[in-house]
């Protein structure tokens, strides 16, 4: 199988502007693949370089050394994003928009010609249960419906690597289980998602293999059963690769 | 080019849907029309006073938008997390600046259109007349200096954290090129050096706004029309320095974290 992301030796520093302030390592000498087809989850507690990986991934921010690829393409090249779809954690579309427009929108950057748009909008406002509220402002859509918007909108040029941050953050039980669904659907489709959580519970239900990293180290990657090996639970098994001491009640 | 303009659609459709527009539009028109009603101390010639109040409103009012509108375009997509999913996209971060540039230019352009066309209809009701040409070298030159406040609002919206110091700055700026900005080179002859020389290098640096703002005399005292060479040559003599502006705000933004 190919590798549609790697990182190799990536390594993130953040120097500090105030004075005296030692500078930060976000992430030191990652090594990663995710292959083709795979449901990948990135764990690790708050801090541990997680939304640092994907930044570098999406050429937000440039790696201090080493390198990153999508499709085998530098990061740093716009091209590499052209194949992939990308939901960041807790966004606030355009609220004057409707999500019909907002789509287009995204949709025109693509370069989409009009049909395919008009039949990608269709196709996405369905599978996000959006189809009854596409006419109305985003403004008046309530947090799980926004972070619909959202999924669609990462879906709108059909990627081929999905890469969310925390798709699942703030949403009450009934829209974890549909973003959950979607990626489930998306999984059956062939696609592959690269996503960050803390929700191990979902992670264990979705994902095929799971990636550990604390204070910028990666500290496991395999199958979710190869990762939780003795643990009762991939909770369980996380708490104990990060080195926390859990206490136990009398 | 489509990257460009499918942002600048957006900024557009921002400013049409936001209310600031409408308050603005809807004051000036009250303030001209209770003006107009009335015929203070039985003055023929009120209806240049009436012009006069009236383009200045418009002036006002028109940096009001430009300003306010795109001071508050790359803090806002920063905040709301908008930026992410964009620059995750094959776009640059040139063709956001330019784009933002774009809409909020041809929005302030559209602006304008509804404020001349009430500034026309209003004249035309008392004076009977259209000197339509007049209108249209005051409003273009008005369009242009828009074009430099814009740019200079969006590099100014990458320089100061919030929006609302970048407003204030920039009207600063802005007033204070229209009201004393020709008479730098005076205030420059009057000082001993070495201020002198610091007055003149700035008074040869900051773009020179006045003539566009100072042609609402060309409109008020039905003065005949201006050399369209001279029109072109302030329009490029500004649109260099919004293209300044625009290449400091790209330089800028290149640097700048994303979150």
């Amino acid at each position: 199988m190919s590798a549609i992301l790697k990182t190799e030796k990536l390594r993130v520093e953040f120097s500090s502007r105030e004075f005296r302030q030692a500078t930060k390592v976000a992430l030191t000498g990652l090594d990663l693949e995710v292959q083709a087809g795979e449901v990948f989850g990135f764990l690790g507690p708050n801090g541990a370089g997680k939304t640092t990986t994907m930044n570098v991934l999406l050429g937000f921010v440039p790696p201090t050394s080493g390198a990153a690829y999508l499709f085998g393409i530098d990061v740093r090249q716009p091209i590499a994003r052209q194949r992939i779809g990308y939901l960041p954690e807790m966004t606030y579309y355009y609220k004057f928009l409707t999500a019909e427009e907002l789509l287009r929108f995204y949709a025109k950057i693509f370069s989409l010609p009009r049909a395919e748009t008009d039949k990608r909008i269709d196709q996405l406002l369905k599978l996000v249960e959006l189809e009854h509220a596409r006419k109305r402002p985003i403004k008046s859509y309530s947090k799980g419906m926004q972070q619909r918007v959202g999924l669609a909108q990462a879906l709108i040029n059909n990627p081929d690597l999905l890469i969310l941050d925390e798709p699942t953050s703030g949403l009450d039980p009934l829209g974890r289980m549909k973003v959950r669904e979607i990626i489930q659907r998306l999984k059956n489709e062939g696609k592959t998602v690269f996503f960050s959580s803390h929700e191990l519970g979902e992670v264990e239900t979705v994902c095929d293999r799971v990636a550990i990293i604390h204070q910028g180290d990666l500290k496991a990657v395999g199958r979710v059963n190869e990762i939780t090996g003795q643990h009762a639970s991939l909770e369980k098994a996380f708490l104990d690769i990060i080195g926390f001491q859990t206490s136990t009640t009398p | 080019m489509k990257n460009i303009i499918a942002v600048a659609g957006i900024v557009i459709k921002e400013l049409y849907r936001r209310k600031d527009f409408y308050v603005l539009f809807i004051l000036t028109v009250l303030v001209c029309l209770i003006m107009a009603s009335v015929n203070i101390f039985n003055d023929k010639q009120i209806v240049r006073y009436l012009k006069e109040l009236c383009l200045l409103l418009i002036w006002v009012s028109s940096l009001v938008i430009a300003i306010t509108t795109t001071a508050r375009q790359i803090p806002a997509e920063r905040e709301q997390r908008t930026l992410l999913p964009l620059l995750a996209k094959p776009l640059t971060r040139t063709q956001l600046i330019f784009g933002k540039f774009l809409g909020c230019w041809l929005a302030c352009g559209l602006v304008l259109l509804c404020f001349y066309i009430f500034f026309g209809a209003l004249a035309a009701s008392r004076e009977h007349a259209w000197p339509l040409l007049n209108y249209f070298q005051a409003a273009f030159l008005h369009w242009i200096v828009l074009g430099v406040v814009v740019a200079l609002a969006l590099l100014g919206s990458l320089v100061f954290a919030a929006p609302s110091s970048n407003s204030t700055i920039c009207f600063v700026i802005v007033a204070t090129i229209l009201t004393v900005g020709r008479y730098l080179d005076a205030v420059a002859l009057a000082q001993p050096e070495p201020f002198r020389s610091l007055i003149y290098a700035f008074y040869f640096a900051v773009p020179h706004l006045e003539i566009p703002f100072e042609m609402r005399n060309l409109i008020v005292h039905d003065w005949p029309l201006i050399g369209w060479n001279f029109i072109a040559l302030d329009a490029l003599y500004l649109l260099a320095y919004a293209t300044a502006f625009l290449v400091a705000a790209c330089l800028v933004f290149r640097r700048k974290p994303v979150n």
